[in-house]
């Protein structure tokens, strides 16, 4: 399904909230504008936490999406 | 004299990036300084400006282990005050067995511990601040505390800190 080329493979399997959103939070700072991260997790929590970092952030969430226990995002940098 | 009447609002609709949040954290158990910790880490995340005032029993977590106190009360209460290894929730403790049991727990779930979380926080641009009447009354130095402390301030500066703030917390 991924038709878009990730700048960071990110892996927050295992980690559990505040965790990845603050990996989140560093990893988009080392991404080019617009650049893109697909990070993998396992926490449950991320499928309210990264929607909602996304939008407070300002960055964009192109997708997510859960199969089994790991959840596979992908996220743009916009600023 | 340029007389401010009103506080500059932020731009509305605007994202939470660059927004403050100011916290009292008063307590010095370890489950409720985990809280503080992880909302200050998760602020921090989502690009808040994020400022901690530590008093009272919540100054452990920002202690260093050490002894302090000068007076015969004051080395006294030295003797109880912990550091952020050793301080203990605030329900199930049994003599540090809960602080035991919790950090385990932690572990086994790849929790961060306190320390972690603290570390995390000075790495993310969070400040750290020290009520100045706590550390003079329970006779702890500004020297007793972890070099991450930003400044020792009193109640002004942490009000004009919250008044700026959208979100402001007392734990």
């Amino acid at each position: 399904m991924e038709a878009v080329k990730a700048d960071l493979a990110l892996d927050l399997k295992g980690l559990l909230c505040p965790i990845p959103v603050v990996k989140m939070a560093q990893a988009i700072k080392t991404v080019p504008l617009a650049g893109i991260i697909e990070a993998t997790a396992t926490d449950p929590g991320v499928m309210a936490d990264i929607p909602a970092w996304c939008r407070t952030t300002g960055h964009k969430l192109l997708s997510m999406e859960r199969r089994e226990k790991v959840i596979t995002f992908v996220v743009q940098r916009v600023k | 004299m340029a007389v401010l009447t009103a506080p500059v609002r932020e731009t509305a609709g605007e994202p939470t990036t660059g927004t403050k949040v100011s916290m009292v954290v008063f307590s010095g158990d370890m489950d409720k300084l985990n809280a503080a910790f992880i909302i200050a880490t998760g602020a921090a995340a989502m690009g808040m400006e994020v400022t901690m005032f530590f008093t009272f029993w919540g100054l452990q977590a920002i202690r260093k282990p050490v002894r302090n106190g000068s007076s015969l009360f004051g080395r006294m209460l030295g003797l109880f005050l912990k550091d952020i290894n050793g301080v203990g929730p605030s329900k199930l403790n049994m003599g540090g067995m809960g602080r035991w049991m919790f950090k385990k727990m932690m572990k086994a779930h790849n929790a961060a511990t306190l320390p972690e979380m603290r570390q995390m926080a000075i790495d993310l641009g969070v400040r750290l601040q020290a009520c100045q009447m706590s550390l003079d009354v329970m006779e702890i130095k500004r020297e007793d505390l972890i070099d991450g402390v930003e400044d020792v301030v009193g109640v002004a500066a942490f009000l004009e800190n919250a008044t700026q703030s959208k979100t402001t917390l007392f734990i």
